[in-house]
């Protein structure tokens, strides 16, 4: 068949020419249209990273305590007593863009099933508005791998039926969306978090049966894509009678069966013997369970209807056979020097930062869903990172996620780097020592020289990071082509990290805890306005350089920390980002509800900087009186600059003659509504 | 004390109550699956937190209608204490069992949050161990949690000493500041007339460490360790 | 023979509505002055056999006052929408 003929079936499933050669040339004939949909979703960006890919072998994603790297449903990472956390990060962005609600809703059922297909209980979400990623906790050899590894396995499908839900969703994901998306609404699904619940207890529950061999979420690209993956991950193949899949519509064609992307649908693989126990777990929670094919040895996908094939595809060439994309890059020209306008109103300033929708609180949202369920909760939303008891331990769990699309657009190699330079000092700010990364990449159309740049860059900045502070990346995920009728979205990276401490009653608050404690700056402020909160308060255009990461000075700032929170040395301890050190003193005062009095500015710097800037590498800490002469002691041994700030107490929040506010008057600010 | 925790389809609390109960106070409980009949070898049933079947048509409502529910009845009937909390107290209601309904929050937002409860009487079998007045701080989460009930039901149980919680301030004063979801009166939580029944929305298994921020939801699980003491006595 | 019926599920008159309060505040925003109330709901479909009108109306009542609506708080209508004797299956053949 020309290729000609088909022009508009390869737009349908956003596959171009070449790709369509090279299909021809893997299966040695011309697809049908079952087998051209198959492709397009698998070889789609949002399930190839055919873009993406070459970049992120860059990436380090081995270290000792790494059970399971990026390629599974999640990462999982040691924490001792023979438990591992399952953690991944995702976006839902096009789905979200047309449907919020729905789109939202969906994303974190996704990411929810990849985890709990892990053999794990999801612990925790955590959001940022862009993404949804998730812990869960699982013992070692529970951790549940999904792969198709002998061939006369059963492959059950189980709960929800099959509709024509987000038929094309995959390849969907890679066009850029236009106002004509809004009737392609199909597209997104509803999410039905009762049966969710109820796939989620019959996994674990079935996680627990021997004979079980693989557990695997049906997500992007449906069925083709879960059948798929096991199958060729454990070199065997797999015969499917789609025929045999329920539906929840009449009339649906085997390419809607196998491209539905509906959600609450589980692929499970048993060996013959054990599909009683397997079914008796799904009638327990009534859900159910369709028999829809056997694993083979072939190294195919076979798909039949009613015993007449209707798709014969090797898997090599359907999962790893899309050839890889190698865009043109464009870099912008090194970006001038910001001009720094003086302050002329700090306190005024301060009061509008803070009520800024970056900064202010973010409890309206957060107490909108539930941040406690599972009895786990130390600290809850709102401070540096969460922290979760370790269930049946006293070890805790902090998790964090970060990223600032401002530095990112005017560096994307120092954004990126400062990304995980953020999360890293978040986690350390409780006392837990970070243990590994989660990476969600969400960036523009790449086929834009300036866009395939910045992801690039991005890149690097993530991988050199991630070497520098020894953080092995787990799992992650790319969305590209996030465009809206020519306009890209900033490049967002947001980097998603786990630690660990080892014992929960050495966990380190955010707030202000004593009064008559002492507050010092950790870390060196420069002369970097670049990118800051302060400056887009006052509508400085976006320009120069943002604040450099010095990965170096990070890691010893780290240990440093770490030291001192293991010693007991510091009693409060809080990251300086956003909207720089009086945010950060004024965040401090807030979470502990106490005043705080600072003599004024400390070392050679201007009064802008020090109010405002955002230089990297910095941390505020409380100590009591007694133990200042430790805590100096310590970063002397860190190399870590130490400033005295201020004092604890009182009713106040006061920096020399410039700031006086009333700590309610702060908190007004703090808590205007969205 | 032998405690049921009853699982439907959809419930979440579960595995919080049978830690509070098990792990922190070490007494034995186990799960009730929804179709169960019977529950004789049972001191306590707890219909914990969740969204059973889905919160669908109405919270609770299904639920109301579970094999166990029939069994629950009975058992309440004969005098066994009976907790249920948030989405179990909202299947009390349907089931008939406490007076009233919950509707969705004057806010129509969900509210996850820690609320001060002052406790209006201490008789009954989960508030034995309080002091009438005494201020507790425990979390609420739910999207429907606005206490109503009709003028003459309302009357009564006010008349009856059947109003067992509500919400307030820090300091015990009831304010329409204090009031998460626009409960008439500010009522968290009612019993029964015996008093061996009782529902609440606020999540006293959510409080039982200091780690999580409180130990005050204690009391009501060791109150009705007291409340059972007594009978045997 | 199958029948349709239609149930009306809202608050009662004296219970405080808020998702109504909440609509009607989003009406006036897009100027729709004139609305003085808003009452918000449940519909249901249900499509059951039943031997005749009489019983699937008692059928449904009783369904409703046992499930589909709470006596304490809310009102409910039903109506049901019986085949008319000629129409055989085309679909349009329905009258209230």
């Amino acid at each position: 068949m020309a290729i000609a003929v088909r022009r508009a079936q390869l737009q349908e499933v956003a596959l171009n020419e070449d790709e369509y050669r090279a299909i021809v040339r893997a299966i040695g004939r011309d697809p049908n249209d079952l087998e051209l949909g198959m492709f397009g979703a698998l070889w789609s960006e949002h399930c190839s990273y055919k873009t993406a890919k070459a970049l992120l072998r860059q990436l380090p994603t081995e270290g000792p305590d790494v059970l399971q790297g990026p390629g599974e449903n999640a990462g999982a990472v040691d924490i001792g007593n023979g438990l591992a956390v399952v953690f991944k990060i995702e976006s839902h962005n096009h789905p979200s863009a047309i449907e919020p609600y729905q789109g939202a809703a969906t994303g974190v059922g996704g990411i929810l099933r990849d985890v709990f297909a892990m053999g794990a209980r999801p612990v925790a979400i955590l959001d940022a508005l862009r993404f949804g990623p998730l812990d869960g906790i699982v013992a070692h050899d529970r951790l549940r791998r999904a792969t198709a590894d002998r061939a006369g396995d059963i492959v059950l499908l189980v709960g929800a039926d099959t509709g024509r839900d987000g038929i094309h969703g995959a390849t969907f994901a890679s066009v850029e969306m236009d106002e004509r998306s809004a009737e392609r609404r199909p597209a997104v699904q509803v999410g039905n978090p009762f049966l969710e619940k109820l796939l989620c207890e019959a996994c674990l529950r079935l996680n627990e049966l021997d004979g079980v061999t693989a557990i695997q979420d049906l997500g992007a690209a449906g069925l083709t894509s879960a059948a798929s993956e096991l199958a060729h991950r454990g070199h065997r193949g797999i015969d499917i009678d789609v025929d045999r899949i329920s539906r929840r519509e009449q009339g649906m064609t085997p390419y809607e069966a196998m491209l539905s992307e509906s959600q609450e649908r589980m692929l499970i693989l048993v060996r013959p013997e054990a599909e009683a126990a397997a079914r008796q777990v799904f009638d327990h929670f009534e859900l159910h369970a369709d028999r829809i094919g056997v694993v083979t040895g072939t190294g195919r996908i076979r798909i039949r209807d009613h015993g007449v094939s209707v798709a014969d595809i090797p898997l090599k060439a359907l999962v790893d056979g899309v050839p890889l994309r190698t865009p043109v890059a464009s870099f912008p020209d090194r970006q001038p020097t910001v001009v720094m306008p003086a302050v002329e109103e700090p306190e005024a300033i301060l009061l509008d930062l803070i009520a800024s929708p970056n900064l202010r609180s973010r409890r309206p949202i957060y107490r909108t869903y539930d941040h406690q369920v599972q009895d786990n909760t130390v600290f809850g939303p709102g401070f540096d990172a969460a922290l979760l008891r370790v269930p049946g331990t006293n070890k805790g769990l902090a998790l964090t996620t970060d990223g600032n699309p401002w530095y990112v657009a005017l560096d994307p190699y120092e954004g990126t780097k400062a990304a995980v330079a953020e999360a890293a000092r978040n986690i350390v700010c409780t006392g837990a020592r970070p243990i590994a990364v989660t990476n969600c990449l969400n960036f523009g159309n790449p086929e834009r020289p300036a866009i395939f740049g910045q992801l690039q860059e991005s890149i690097r900045g993530l991988a050199d990071a991630c070497r520098a502070l020894d953080l092995p990346v787990v799992s992650g995920n790319v969305s590209l082509y996030n465009e809206t009728s020519e306009r890209n979205i900033p490049p967002t990276p947001v980097i998603g990290m786990v630690g660990l401490l080892e014992d929960l009653s050495l966990r380190c608050p955010s707030g202000f805890q004593e009064d008559g404690d002492l507050v010092f700056l950790l870390g060196e402020t420069r002369e970097e306005l670049a990118g800051s909160a302060y400056l887009r308060l006052l509508g400085a255009p976006a320009e120069g350089r943002p604040p450099m990461v010095s990965l170096e000075m990070e890691r010893r700032l780290q240990a440093a920390m770490l030291d001192s929170i293991g010693r007991g040395v510091v009693r409060c301890a809080h990251d300086v980002s956003d909207g720089g050190l009086l945010i950060a003193l004024a965040e401090s005062a807030l979470y502990g509800g106490r005043g705080l009095r600072c003599p004024g500015i400390v070392g050679p710097i201007s009064r802008e900087a020090f109010f405002f800037g955002e230089s990297q590498g910095r941390v505020i800490v409380s100590v009591a009186p007694r133990r200042v002469p430790e805590l100096q002691q310590l970063m002397t041994s860190h190399h870590i600059p130490l400033y005295a700030i201020g004092v604890i107490g009182g009713e106040d929040f006061q920096v020399g003659s410039d700031i006086r506010l009333s700590l309610d008057s702060l908190r007004q600010a703090w808590e205007t509504p969205f | 004390m032998n405690t049921g925790i009853v699982v439907f389809p959809g419930t979440w609390s579960d595995r919080d109550c049978a830690h509070a109960l098990s792990d922190v106070l070490g007494q034995p409980a186990r799960y009730v699956d929804h179709r169960e009949e019977r529950l004789d070898d049972l001191d306590l049933v707890i219909l914990p937190g969740g969204f059973s079947y889905g919160d669908y048509l109405r919270c609770g409502a299904i639920a109301r209608f579970a094999p166990v529910m029939e069994a629950v009845t009975d058992f309440a009937n004969r005098g066994g204490l009976v907790l249920g909390i948030c989405n179990g107290f909202q299947i009390l209601q349907e089931a008939r069992l406490l007076p009233g309904a919950l509707l969705r929050n004057a806010s129509c937002e969900f509210r996850c949050e820690w609320v001060n409860l002052r406790v209006e009487q201490s008789e009954s079998a989960f508030t034995l161990d309080c002091r009438p007045g005494q201020v507790l701080r425990i979390p609420i989460s739910h999207g429907e949690g606005n206490f109503f009930a009709d003028p003459q039901t309302l009357e009564a149980i006010e008349r009856n000493g059947q109003v067992v919680f509500r919400y307030c301030a820090p300091d015990g004063r009831v304010t329409a500041e204090s009031n998460p979801n626009g409960s008439l009166g500010n009522i968290a939580g009612i019993a029964n007339a015996h008093g061996n029944v009782v529902g609440l929305m606020p999540h006293p298994e959510r409080a039982c460490e200091d780690l999580l921020g409180s130990t005050d939801g204690l009391a009501l699980f060791r109150s009705a360790i007291h409340a059972l003491d007594r009978v045997a006595v | 023979m199958t029948y349709r019926a239609e149930v009306f599920v809202t608050l009662k008159p004296v219970v405080n509505d808020p998702a109504g309060l909440t609509i009607k505040g989003g009406l006036h925003a897009l100027g729709f002055d004139s609305v003085r109330e808003v009452r918000a709901g449940k519909y249901l479909v249900l499509t059951l056999d039943a031997d005749d009108e009489d019983q699937a109306r008692s059928r449904v009542e009783e369904m409703t006052r046992q499930l589909l609506a709470n006596a304490v708080i809310e009102d409910y209508r039903i109506e049901l929408k019986v085949p008319s004797p000629s129409g055989g299956g085309q679909g349009g053949g329905l009258r209230t």
